[in-house]
């Protein structure tokens, strides 16, 4: 029996709609996934703004902030709450996964659009409305959560433990809504790639971007389950004077803990994966290579992803769990390290005999690769309880956790934002803008983090807002490394003035782009420059892998998945 | 029975229709909601062997004439989704409509156990107990709700003789909640 | 290596081992890193695109070619085993034992200061002539020292960076460890944990000296406790 196709519903994909429904309430992915990049890079100006509060006052304790002003102790938990908050759900989430993926997946895949596009709407909207939850909460009496981004209770539990009361109300509420979010973009994700990939494109000839941000999605979607369960506990706590957390009434504070690192360490994965997902289109691209061992990749991806689930405890070593416990999750943990490896060294052997042309999304690739190497081995001290004792709570892991984090949000990002650039908005970046770009993230990252592997050896603890306090943070040295640290994070922020300088030349003046600029085989470059509504004239139908660079016997160097033989 | 695709989907790569999958993974991700509050409240219960006494305090028999009202009403969603693969679309909305009652009922005897519990004094705040039972039942009665009303808008539509195949789809989503209770009911009213 | 010139000097029995441990493991993942670097750094400068060379086609399919990559990762397997084979008896001596104690202390974390109860001259707790010193503390060098830690109201944590010793102490429950000073001197004790306001200000000074020393301050502090019983509070697990 067949029933009539639906008319209505997306007769939209071919003429022209209003200014509303084409930007602001728009289906198309595209659209979409540039609403999540904007918004997320808009609150990474946010986010850096409070990274340059809490560098000024660590260098200068006491010394109001140019810019911002002084800063107390209970505005300085906030800042470094809020910092912590935003750039890894509002900025990390949004252009990796949410806005890299919007646009890249069924593009990359031959979709015409998502597997549910008013679904995808929504959660955008939904991720809209957290955001302004979360920036309204700067605001409110009492001043904005001041907890920690982990918002361990029984501090968040009541609000005379922490002095903040709506703050962290509307916090929860905040992360909860884009949880919900980012859990219904996920499922599109999922069922898009399962579902709609192209005649002929079988899973393993998804391109790696597609398979990193399905597996990220997936990683997201049940790990995030307890912990919407253990927000909605403590959100009870706060508001319905229930003890879920609360010792004296039979709770139990340590719990919340285990829900929180259960989705927290799962979520560095859904972070990395996508970084990770941009780095493997774009080597074999600028190195006219296979990616070395594809379905190695994916398979370590898989193993990478299923580890996740079983080292959250090595978050709390020292937390007061059962000692015992420490070595078996030691050990799962850094057992990562061999599909993570995995994964790494065959990006590095993508290199290999290949030849090599060192353009701007390449460089933040290869920085990418670089500087998560130093974040990777230092996870290895962490990792180790008998060290963790030590390096747990300092800066060491503050300095670990940049270096892991900043390669897979912006290095990874900004290799992706210039490589697709073209494809985006149709028209090609400044080469000379995105060189300086790189040099100057990368050089002034280094110089920032390291010197925090520096202090936090030196006994520098997290989220202190007066390092002067103490005596072994007195010293000349110790200064020395504070400043060195601020100026290098100055430096960092400076740097992305080429950024925004070359976005908005690039936008305005930008040398147009063909379909496919950089030579790439993936599908999204045989559409026009930017794709168009619908994106295919016709579906495409898929022949081959996506890494068929320099293959024997051609006289070309790449063959998309669509060229007929 | 072929199903009905949106315009932009031409090609579907399994043969699991595109909705379907989509509810699939939907209840996937509310599986490991429920799954971990259930699995909080199941460790607690271990360590507080003095809950059964508190849990002799809610109506056995009301939860127990529940757990039938959502099992029949699961019965009839799945008669409504047979009704609609024969082409009967006026007998699937009937029967669609019994489900709805279904619900309503479950809902109403719901509140009545809150009020009598709240009028002995058993409230969220009492002890850790009646915070579990109210937050578990509280979120299962919510997506009691959330159930009803999607399939009130199913119902409208396939009277209209649109979208029959998401009979299917409410149908699956209906089951996981009469799931849900199925742990709920011994969990909170039963064991001792 | 040089990690000890930038860690506090080891002023316990046990901070030799970790920072032997930080040194060793810095030790094989700096190898690791420098050559995962310096290959990557060689291939890009040994293979920049040059005219008229072409890639090579290593789609890497076959277990043959993965070895390349697989055989290293099977390396570092052997090396995690190795550091989880080395650290585990380190963290069983400081956190899964507890040594006969020389001294029993109680310490309790609150919003924002350090709360210490000693057991007096007649050496146990709960009598009337237990001392109870806030934000200062003394200690006998060498003693084994107990610790019964609990906090009061949220979450702190224990850090004394000279010990090489951190333990979050958490409302609703008394956990015990140990440790045994072996260096004469003044040291901090800070709160590593986020506590609210005060959290940088959660600061106390432990007083390390001969047993002699220790002992005059014992009597000058003995009775200084308020309450005998034990402070009323969710009870221990
Ligand atoms: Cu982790
Ligand atoms: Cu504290």
């Amino acid at each position: 029996m067949t029933h009539p196709v639906p008319a209505s519903h997306d007769a939209s994909l071919a003429h022209a709609q209003s200014f509303w429904r084409t930007w602001v309430f728009s289906t198309d992915h595209k659209t979409i996934a540039k609403q999540y990049m904007f918004t997320g890079l808009a609150l990474a100006l946010v986010g850096g703004f409070l990274a340059y509060v809490i560098r000024m006052q660590l260098a200068s304790p006491g010394r109001p902030v140019p810019g911002y002003g002084a800063v107390g102790p209970g505005q300085y938990n906030a800042v470094v709450t809020l910092h912590g908050t935003i750039m890894i759900f509002w900025v990390a989430m949004p252009i990796l996964l949410a806005g890299l993926g919007n646009f890249l997946i069924p593009l990359m895949i031959g979709a015409r659009d998502m597997a549910f596009p008013r679904l995808n709407m929504l959660s955008y909207w939904i991720f809209f409305i957290s955001t302004v939850i979360l920036l309204v909460s700067f605001f409110v009496p009492g001043g904005a959560a001041a907890g920690g981004w982990t918002t361990y209770p029984p501090l968040s539990d009541r609000a005379i433990n922490s002095g903040v009361d709506l703050g962290v109300t509307l916090w929860i509420l905040a992360v909860a809504l884009e949880f919900a979010a980012f859990l219904m973009g996920g499922i599109n994700f999922i069922v898009t790639a399962i579902n709609n990939r192209a005649p002929g494109m079988r899973l393993f000839d998804m391109p790696l971007m597609v398979w990193m941000e399905v597996a990220a999605s997936i990683i997201f979607l049940f790990s995030v389950g307890p912990l919407i369960a253990g927000a909605v506990l403590l959100l009870l706590d706060r508001t319905a004077n229930t003890g879920f957390y609360d010792p004296a009434r039979g709770g139990d504070p340590l719990l919340f803990q285990h829900l929180f690192w259960f989705f927290g360490h799962p979520e560095v994965y859904v972070i990395l994966l996508p970084g990770f997902g941009a780095v493997a289109e774009i080597l074999p691209v600028f190195a006219r290579k296979p990616v070395f061992g594809y379905r190695m990749i994916v398979y370590s991806t898989i193993v990478t992803g299923v580890l996740s689930f079983i080292v959250w405890a090595h978050h709390q070593f020292v937390a007061g769990i059962d000692p015992r416990l420490a070595t078996p999750f030691s050990i799962t943990t850094i057992l990562i390290s061999v599909p993570i490896g995995i994964t790494l060294f065959a990006f590095i052997a993508t290199l290999w005999r290949g030849s090599i042309t060192l353009q701007t999304p390449m460089l933040f690739a290869l920085g990418m690769i670089a500087v998560f190497l130093l974040g990777g081995v230092t996870g290895i001290h962490n990792g180790v309880p008998a060290t963790d004792i030590y390096i747990h709570d300092t800066y060491f892991v503050v300095a670990h956790f940049h270096y892991a984090l900043i390669p897979s949000v912006f290095f990874a990002f900004f290799a992706a934002f210039y490589y697709w650039f073209p494809k985006m908005f149709g028209r090609r970046t400044n080469e000379w803008l995105g060189q300086l770009h790189f040099w100057g993230t990368f050089v002034f990252m280094n110089v920032t983090f390291f010197s925090m592997f520096l202090l936090g050896l030196m006994g520098h603890h997290r989220r202190i807002s007066n390092p002067h306090f103490f005596e072994a943070l007195r010293t000349p040295e110790a200064d020395r490394l504070q400043w060195i640290a601020t100026i290098g994070a100055l430096g960092l922020l400076a740097a992305q003035i080429a950024l925004i300088a070359n976005l908005i030349l690039s936008l305005t003046r930008g040398v147009r782009a063909e379909r496919n600029p950089w030579r790439a085989n993936t599908l999204e470059w045989t559409v026009e420059s930017p794709p168009p509504h619908g994106n295919f004239a016709t579906l495409p139908l898929v022949r081959r892998g996506p890494y068929e660079y320099s293959a024997p016997g051609r006289s070309e160097d790449y063959l998309p998945q669509d060229a007929p033989a | 029975m072929q199903y009905a695709r949106a315009a932009h989907i031409e090609h579907e790569s399994t043969e699991v229709p595109t909705g379907r999958l989509g509810m699939w993974w939907f209840l996937a991700s509310e599986i490991v909601i429920f799954g971990g509050l259930i699995t909080i409240y199941v460790l607690f219960r271990w360590r507080h062997p003095e809950w059964g006494a508190e849990s002799s305090h809610t109506i056995n028999a009301a939860g127990g004439f529940n757990t039938l009202v959502l099992l029949t009403s699961s019965l009839t969603v799945v008669l409504a989704h047979k009704a609609v693969s024969e082409g009967k679309l006026g007998e699937a909305a009937r029967l669609l409509g019994f489900t709805l009652l279904g619900g309503a009922v479950f809902l109403c005897v719901k509140v009545f156990e809150y009020t009598h519990e709240i009028r002995e004094g058993f409230l969220p705040a009492r002890s850790l107990f009646w915070s579990f039972y109210y937050t578990m039942t509280g979120l299962h009665a919510l997506h009691v709700l959330g159930g009803m009303v999607a399939i009130a808008c199913v119902l409208v539509a396939v009277r209209r003789g649109k979208i029959p195949h998401r009979v299917e789809y409410v149908g699956i989503y209906w089951h996981f909640v009469d799931v849900v209770w199925i742990f709920l009911f011994p969990l909170l009213y039963l064991t001792s | 290596m040089g990690l000890e010139s930038w860690l506090p000097k080891a002023a316990s029995s046990f901070a030799g081992d970790v920072d032997w441990l930080l040194g060793f493991i810095t030790w094989i993942v700096g190898i690791w890193f420098l050559a995962a670097e310096g290959i990557l750094i060689f291939f890009v400068l040994r293979y920049r695109r040059r005219p008229g060379v072409r890639a090579a086609y290593v789609p890497a399919r076959r277990l043959r070619a993965m070895a390349f990559v697989l055989v290293p990762c099977a390396a570092i397997l052997g090396f995690d085993l190795v550091i989880d084979a080395v650290a585990a008896p380190i963290w069983h001596r400081i956190k899964e034992t507890l040594p006969p104690a020389q001294e029993t202390i109680r310490i309790t974390g609150e919003q924002w200061a350090w709360r210490f109860r000693l057991p007096g001259p007649d050496g146990r707790l709960d009598t009337a002539d237990d001392i109870e010193v806030v934000n200062e503390l003394h200690l006998p060098v060498d003693a084994v020292v107990q610790f019964e830690l609990t906090a009061k109201d949220v979450i702190h944590s224990f850090w004394m960076p000279e010990m090489r010793l951190k333990q979050d102490a958490v409302p609703g429950r008394t956990i015990r460890g140990w440790f045994q000073p072996t260096r004469v001197g003044h040291y901090e004790m800070d709160c590593a944990q986020i506590c609210g306001l005060g959290h940088t200000m959660m600061k106390a000074s432990v007083v390390v000296e001969s047993r002699e020393a220790y002992e005059s301050w014992v009597r000058e502090k003995a009775g200084s406790a308020q309450v005998t019983s034990r402070e009323e509070g969710p009870e221990s697990r």
